[in-house]
């Protein structure tokens, strides 16, 4: 029998769940384990449904497993839209305090929702699906370890569905990015653990003699995020029928452990892994080769040996040591030239076809997401200057600066990418619609230049506000006089955001159109007739 | 797959490898990029002499400028400090009123005064101490425990029926919908309100006089202009704590509420109070 063991596994988890729900220490917990028990149930429902008694069908050795890749550009895309809804919503509340709903809609339970909805719920599954597509494709080899990527597929959106219903319950480790409590935690060890042998083995398999540069970038992600997580979330819990636990580090420590975690949580999931995906899509679209090998070679070094000391840029001006934050500092600024070397490659990869700016709205696209990942590197290591953060810390400027990169690099290289590969999945011949990507494209880079413009604003005056004083050596300002400065630069931001919510709308109406095998009726792009010419007949 | 490749759109040859159809081209590191990428290495290692940065055994290098954020920010707070050091001693050792008649102390000390305010106080009296409903307007000249320099010293010193200091200020109305009518109780809201504005039912405010006069003119006086010794406020200047109107001042009559303000002598100390004291004079009502 076909997924038998998994059933029976899967039976053996929704009993565990069944009992903790009973036997739990706290409230929040036994909510949480009827949670859990009742997506295990789906599990297992769904499982139930496709089981067949035949013998399984031999599979194509040589075939590529794409079926938990199309999966997960479904899950990109789904979580995609809820994590920027949230996103508006909390906007929305900070503009009006009203808007908050006790106790399980408050911002403090929506905003790590919504930053845990993006960066790993969004971000995370269009890093799992095009690591998988990418891997297959540049080591011509199918995916290691039989249905292990369905495992990791699923067991990735069981931790979401846990973090995210564990937040809105009110259980979090209060570690920024890190929210999730100790069985979380463990649970996502146990996937990310599958995920670097999914990884690791096809590679390992491949049967090209050299390892693409995309997979470098991947694998580094991989394996420093697996680092990163398990130590920063080293902790006891208080019971192992509870929700609750407490961490191994104290104090400072504590503090800087976060930071090493919460900056290479950028740097490694946000920045390495998103670089390994334009390493790919950008080539492919563009029908280019990369500018350079060597710059490839080289900016992957440095950025990776450079970005795991430049943590403590966090904790400037704090009880962290003088030492910790030069250091911070000092990495932070060598860190500026290996990140561009990203950008420069993914620019001039493009060289040739500049043409395409014009005639392919998914280049268009692309290139924006490396402008934006160019501007927010070089906004990243000027905010870590000290003279520099010591306006910028706690201000709105720091969440300017992330969302340029969130929005700008993460969000438009991944729409990119599922552009890219959606037809390819599904066999179909083109998108639903091009004009709907233009669409996207405009509402989505409007909205960040509105967002991120009207953060700048609003920090900057945050921050000079705070360290007004006036000719006798008092300060100027009340905390509330500044909070009520900010009020209509919040409501423009909750306007930028819902322009962006919206491209992205737009944009699973067009993927699951060209899903459901339509096509629009429409103009094609101009100067794109029949179809998009290859770079060579356009340029020369 | 080694083998000699040149693009054809740039004329630059490839590494020779191809993964999925993608190629890599053999340029260069960019001149600019490489110069960059050493002048910032440079400047780190020289930024890490010149501040504290390389852990060893059991300290870290002091680096040879000799900083640390600690002195740093003692020397910008004692050079702070010594710029107003005359001025603190002179608050200190002088009377609220007689800073308030010192031109240039007056000013220093409004200045501090209103610092403080705005971290301590807006809270409750709002940013502009224009205050809010249950929390007295501290610009307006309707003061309940008087508006003189001293006494708004001794508010802010002792707070308002703060418990935990003995000499705080204390007055409790009683409710009286245990000790009249709720008949009484309407007469007597429509009598105080109309000594301020115009009342829904005026055939109420005579036998609403007689209310006030047997139950409230103890405290509130026969003119109902109050006494700042009990804390009762004057109730003919339409200026309402707790709201203006008949059914606001019935809540207020029948059970009423009683602010509590902190006791702040011992979070701010004698000096920052008698700042404090000078700015809410200064306001525009002070006496």
């Amino acid at each position: 029998m076909k997924i038998g063991i998994e059933i029976v596994a899967l039976g053996l988890f929704a009993f565990m769940a069944l009992v903790a729900a009973g036997f739990g220490v706290d409230e929040p917990f036994r909510q949480h384990m009827w949670v859990l028990f009742f997506v295990l149930l789906g599990f297992i429902a769904i499982l139930l449904r496709n089981t067949s008694f035949a013998p399984a069908a031999p599979v194509d050795p040589s075939a590529y497993m794409d079926g938990p890749i199309r999966y997960g550009a479904i899950a990109t895309m789904f979580w995609g839209v809820v994590g920027m809804l949230v996103g508006v919503v909390i906007a929305l509340q900070l503009a009006n305090p009203d808007l908050n709903v006790e106790p399980w809609f408050n911002f403090g339970r929506l905003r790590p929702l919504h930053t845990s909805g993006v960066v790993f719920a969004f971000g995370g599954n269009a890093l799992l699906c095009t690591s998988l597509y990418v891997v297959q494709r540049t080591c011509r080899a199918r995916l290691f370890g039989g249905d292990l990527a369905w495992f990791v597929f699923w067991g990735y959106q069981l931790f979401i569905v846990m973090a995210a219903t564990g937040y809105l319950l009110g259980i979090t480790e209060s570690r920024e990015y890190a929210e999730p409590e100790w069985y979380v935690d463990l649970w996502l060890t146990i996937v990310w653990v599958a995920y670097l042998l999914l990884f690791l083995g096809t590679i390992l398999k491949r049967k090209e003699p050299h390892i693409y540069v995309a997979n470098w970038f991947y694998l580094s992600f991989i394996v420093t995020i697996a680092m990163l997580h398990v130590i920063n979330n080293l902790s006891m819990p208080a019971s192992f029928l509870g929700s609750k636990s407490y961490s191994a580090f104290s104090g400072v420590q504590d503090a800087l452990t976060q930071w090493w975690y919460g900056h290479n949580a950028v740097g490694f999931f946000l920045t390495a892994g998103f670089l390994g995906m334009m390493y790919y899509f950008v080539p492919k679209q563009a029908n280019r080769p990369v500018y350079s090998y060597r710059l490839s070679i080289i900016h992957f070094w440095a950025l990776i040996f450079l970005y795991i000391w430049a943590g403590p840029h966090h904790l400037h001006y704090t009880a962290l040591p003088d030492w910790a934050q030069t250091l911070g500092m000092a990495f932070s600024i060598m860190l500026w030239m290996p990140s561009w070397g990203g950008m420069i490659n993914g620019l001039m990869t493009l060289s040739g076809a500049w043409d395409k700016l014009r005639t392919d709205p998914i280049i268009r696209m692309m290139v924006m997401a490396v402008a934006f990942y160019g501007m927010s590197t070089f906004e990243g290591p000027m905010m870590s200057i000290k003279t520099i953060n010591s306006l910028s810390h706690y201000t709105d400027w720091t969440i300017g600066h992330v969302h340029s990169g969130a929005l700008g690099w993460v969000g438009m290289i991944s729409f990119g990418a599922i552009y890219y590969m959606v037809p390819k999945l599904w066999n179909r011949e083109r998108l639903y619609s091009l004009r709907l990507v233009t669409w996207h494209f405009w509402l989505a880079t409007l909205g960040i230049v509105v967002y991120a413009a009207v953060m700048w604003v609003s920090g900057i005056m945050q921050g000079l506000m705070w360290r007004e004083y006036d000719e006798q050596g008092f300060l100027v300002y009340s905390f509330a006089e500044t909070v009520a400065a900010m009020h209509p630069y919040y409501i423009m931001r909750a306007i930028g955001g819902a322009m962006y919510l919206s491209g992205a709308l737009i944009m699973a109406w067009n993927i699951a159109m060209t899903i459901l095998g339509h096509q629009r009726e429409e103009e094609p792009m101009p100067g794109s007739i029949p179809a998009l010419r290859p770079a060579r007949s356009g340029a020369r | 797959m080694s083998s000699e490749h040149i693009d054809e759109v740039s004329g630059i040859s490839t590494t020779g490898h191809e993964w999925d159809g993608i190629r890599e081209l053999n340029n260069p590191l960019p001149r600019w990029w490489v110069t960059t990428f050493y002048i910032t290495i440079v400047w780190a290692i020289g930024y890490t002499i010149a501040y504290p940065a390389w852990p060893m055994l059991t300290s870290a290098t002091r680096g040879v400028l000799g900083y640390s954020s600690r002195n740093h920010v003692k020397n910008e707070l004692a050079a702070a400090e010594a710029a107003k050091a005359k001025y603190v001693a002179a608050v200190e050792s002088k009377t609220v009123s007689e800073i308030a008649a010192d031109d240039a102390l007056r000013e220093f000390a409004v200045a501090a005064g209103g610092a403080a305010f705005r971290v301590n106080c807006v809270q409750c009296h709002g940013s502009g101490a224009q205050g809010s409903k249950g929390f007295p307007n501290l610009n307006d000249d309707d003061w309940l425990w008087g508006g003189k320099a001293e006494q708004i010293q001794q508010t802010i010193t002792h707070g308002i029926r703060f418990a935990s200091d003995p000499d705080t200020r204390v007055s409790e109305m009683p409710a009286f919908g245990d000790i009249i009518t709720a008949d009484q109780i309407a007469q007597v809201s429509t009598y105080v309100a109309s000594l301020s504005g115009l009342v829904r039912d005026a055939r109420l405010i005579e036998p609403g006089a007689n209310v006030f006069a047997e139950n409230c003119a103890a405290c509130h006086g026969e003119n109902a202009k109050g006494n700042k010794e009990l804390g009762a406020p004057d109730l003919t200047d339409a200026i309402w704590l707790y709201g203006p109107g008949e059914t606001a001042i019935a809540a207020q009559v029948r059970a009423p509420k009683h602010g509590v303000m902190p006791a702040w002598i011992g979070r701010l100390g004698e000096t920052k109070v008698k700042e404090l004291a000078v700015y809410i004079h200064s306001l525009g009502g002070g006496e």
